[in-house]
């Protein structure tokens, strides 16, 4: 194997498959990145079993060919690499790598142990990539992190006609967006429970490459249990997490609201984040909304306590609801909208969160749910 | 060494300055079960777990008599001392009569500060113009105790914490020991270092090879010695108790810090199914505690002895502070099955297991802990239904409500949790009824 190729290119693939390999791999061979060059193409790999991801970068090939190198090593050095071309050789057991008068000779693992790739699932459809980055990144930050409950480290994507839909939920809060999208097959119906933090970061990197991102699905048959994501050169395949049993979390949205406050998200944000300072890891921020505005407190009668007053729009009895903070932050960011609309049963029953513009229309699409923390004064 | 006839710190000692008081009951749990059970006086009574692995909790005189100890395996007590009448614990008796006990400690003072259930620090130097000097009112504590509970203690009277414990421990038994303000070192200097608040086995060890065996023989000694051996900080803490320097005030706010139960197996357990109905029973019983002392924690956290006794703990902090069995229960065994992947298949097996405990720790009063609300749970949850299970216990026992997958049996030592009504104490306790 022998190439050329530029500098930035070689860096970016390298960075991006290196970044999902495991950190203590089960086996040796999985801390690699497989670099594999045919017909002027190198194609940049990597896999743990769980994820696979992989590059195309155009280069120009010398002799066709694989080798296996230290995913993380390499990242490091093209990283700190000169902007020039670089010339890398597989030699023997090693891999040369020269850029400028920067030499480099790293040993490479035996490419025949490497597992073969998952192939990619067939086609279901086709997204716009900023969109998508968008919305995953509205949904993803619902999902939990507790290992022990799996079902909730995921985010479910619901296949139905042109119609798709992504929600998280980590059982405090649930984050829901339905878009429009471009299924294969108008009668396409489909669910997969995936990964948060795998669709999260595949969504990031492929959102600023613009263009379509092709999300492959099976329904049985090949790669059934996997999804895949496919947009510019790269392309990445992810096992599924066990969603047979997620429950129905629809229905946890209020049917209806008995009252309704708009405000400014970034002045709400700001003043959340400042009296939040006072409030513990588990203790509330306090929201009190009544028809002069809105209220936000927080902290103890032994601790250290704040108090701020803003201006928002309220129909309805007066209320005092106390939320997680951040739960509260996570989801007024991810509106992407100038105002917020909140909406109440009582103090006790999930919040709904939704964007509006301007004018404070609600803008349909994305609902973020929160479960209130109770409080006794 | 001193003992409570030496006139130098005997009943009618100087208690100039010696406002700390030191209340130990004497074998406490083995004297309310003889109380209970007068036919018992006079015999050798012990009572801890009578499983094969039970652990001796209190032994009355006579037993001890025998070489009878607590924290001796219950095995080793019935080879010492084969007529002892064995009994299994009932902690409701036992709390019972603490809490009455602490009272006529309140009586006197509110400067009281339980160590455990059957002792206690007082600071009567406020109750001196109503009540009279420490001495005084050391007899006073320890004939109300005998009228009221008929039950005895020993006490000491000291300037500090450190030396009225030391005094009770050589006033027992039904004894009173007053260490002059003045008589400190005399008192202290010819004791073994092992009497020093701190010094274990270990550290005692080290102690002797470097040539010290005495109180005195480590106030003498260089600190610099001592920190060689001991590190900085024990060092310092020895060096100032050795010399009668204690600095801690009696604190009457000893907040419980964590509130936990363990389970000993009669025999090591593998199955998961059994694993799991122990955690649930300990769940539901570090729950009820909580609820009862009106106590929430953030940090559940598990115990696991295996047969090799190799032991291992694993917490995780929760979200919101709990003290529902049901939730205390899910952290546990998520815990477990993490650390003992065997339990997660059915049918499968653990590694051989001798000992599990859950905890309960970075607690906090429940009743104004706001409480973080979950999406789809019912608004009366295993919160409520626990509280209802409490009231009903309340009233006709724990019994009578409980998982029912915990119907049928406790655990796997019915043998020591479970003291069966209509059961003759003075039958042979080795035969399990």
């Amino acid at each position: 194997m022998k190439f050329r190729v530029e500098r930035d290119a070689l860096a970016d693939a390298v960075a991006w498959t290196a970044k999902s390999l495991p950190s203590r791999p089960s086996v040796p061979v999985l801390a690699g990145v497989m670099l594999r060059v045919a017909d002027g193409s190198l194609h940049v790999s990597g896999f743990d079993y769980e994820v696979s991801s992989q590059v195309t970068v155009e280069v120009q090939g010398d002799a066709d060919g694989a080798a296996l190198v230290s995913g993380r090593l390499l990242a490091e050095i093209t990283k700190a690499l000169p902007a020039k071309p670089v010339d890398i050789a597989a030699v023997g057991a090693h891999l040369e790598l020269v850029c400028g008068s920067a030499r480099f000779t790293l040993p490479t693992m035996p490419v025949e142990d490497y597992p073969s790739l998952p192939e990619m699932p067939a086609s279901a459809g086709r997204i716009d990539a900023a969109a998508f980055a968008t919305a995953v990144q509205q949904v993803a930050i619902a999902a939990g992190r507790d290992e022990t409950l799996p079902m909730m480290t995921g985010v479910r994507i619901e296949l139905n006609g042109s119609t798709l839909a992504m929600l998280a939920t980590d059982r405090y809060r649930l984050a829901m967006r339905e878009m429009e999208w471009h299924p294969d097959n108008p009668d396409v119906s489909l669910n997969a429970l995936v990964p948060a933090r795998t669709l999260a970061d595949t969504a990031k990197t492929m959102g600023p490459l613009g263009g379509v991102v092709t999300m492959a699905l099976a329904q049985g048959g090949t790669g059934e249990g996997m999804i895949g994501f496919a947009g510019g050169t790269r392309r990445t395949t992810s096992r599924l997490l066990d969603g047979a049993n997620y429950p129905p979390v629809r229905s946890l949205f209020p049917a209806t609201h008995n009252s309704q406050a708009q405000v400014s998200v970034s002045a709400l944000v700001e003043v959340v984040r400042r009296v939040a300072l006072v409030a513990e890891r588990t203790t509330p921020v306090l929201l009190s909304f009544s028809a002069d505005g809105l209220v936000v407190e927080a902290g103890g009668t032994e601790e250290a306590r704040a108090s701020e007053a803003m201006e928002a729009t309220f129909t309805g009895e007066p209320l005092t609801v106390g939320f997680n903070p951040q739960y509260l932050i996570d989801g007024l960011q991810n509106l992407n909208a100038p105002h917020a609309v909140l909406s109440f049963v009582d103090a006790f029953k999930p919040a709904v969160i939704t964007p509006a513009d301007a004018d404070g229309e609600i803008i349909p699409g994305y609902r973020y749910l929160i479960m209130p923390i109770r409080v006794t004064r | 060494m001193p003992r409570g006839g030496d006139p130098r710190f005997g009943a009618d000692a100087d208690d100039t300055d010696c406002p700390i008081l030191h209340v130990d009951m004497d074998a406490f749990f083995a004297s309310v079960e003889v109380r209970r059970r007068p036919e018992l006086r006079g015999r050798p009574v012990v009572v801890g777990g009578v499983g094969p692995r039970g652990v001796v909790s209190s032994a009355s005189y006579e037993a001890r008599a025998y070489g009878v100890r607590s924290a001796m395996p219950t095995m080793r007590a019935r080879a010492l001392c084969p007529g002892a009448v064995f009994l299994p614990p009932d902690f409701a008796q036992y709390s019972a009569a603490s809490r009455a006990v602490m009272q006529i400690f309140r009586d006197v003072t509110p400067l009281v500060e339980p160590l455990s259930l059957d002792e206690a620090f007082l600071d009567v130097a406020g109750a001196r113009r109503l009540l009279g000097r420490p001495a005084r009112i050391a007899r006073m504590i320890r004939q109300r105790i005998f009228e009221e509970q008929r039950l005895t203690c020993s006490v000491g009277v000291g300037p500090s914490k450190f030396v009225a414990k030391l005094g009770s421990s050589r006033a027992k038994p039904d004894g009173l020991l007053v260490v002059p303000a003045d008589r400190v070192l005399e008192f202290l200097h010819p004791l073994p270092v092992g009497a020093l608040w701190g010094v274990g086995e270990r550290a005692a060890e080290k102690l002797h090879r470097l040539g010290l065996s005495t109180v005195g023989d480590v106030a003498a000694a260089p600190i610099g010695m001592l920190r060689g051996a001991l590190g900085e900080a024990a060092a310092a803490h020895l060096h100032e108790l050795s010399r009668g320097r204690d600095p801690r005030r009696v604190n009457p706010e000893q907040a419980e810090k964590s509130i936990g139960a363990e389970v000993t197996f009669d025999d090591d357990v593998v199955d998961p199914v059994a694993l799991r109905r122990a955690m649930l029973s300990l769940a539901q019983k570090v729950g009820a505690r909580l609820r009862a002392a009106g106590h929430a924690g953030r940090t559940v956290s598990i115990k696991v002895r295996l047969a090799d006794f190799r032991t291992v703990n694993r917490s995780r902090t929760v979200d919101g502070a709990t003290d529902v069995a049901r939730e205390i229960f899910e952290t546990s065994w998520a815990l477990f099955t993490a650390l003992q992947p065997g339990a997660r298949a059915p049918g499968g097996a653990t590694e051989p297991i001798r000992l599990v405990g859950v905890r309960v720790e970075g607690l906090a009063p429940a009743g104004t802990l706001p409480r973080q609300l979950a999406l789809g749970a019912p608004e009366h949850g295993w919160r409520e239904a626990e509280a209802a299970a409490d009231a009903a216990a309340a009233r006709f026992g724990r019994s009578v409500v409980r998982p029912a997958s915990l119907l049928g049996g406790d655990d796997l030592r019915r043998t020591e949790n479970r003291p069966r009504p209509g059961v003759d104490p003075l039958s042979d306790p080795r035969t399990p009824s």
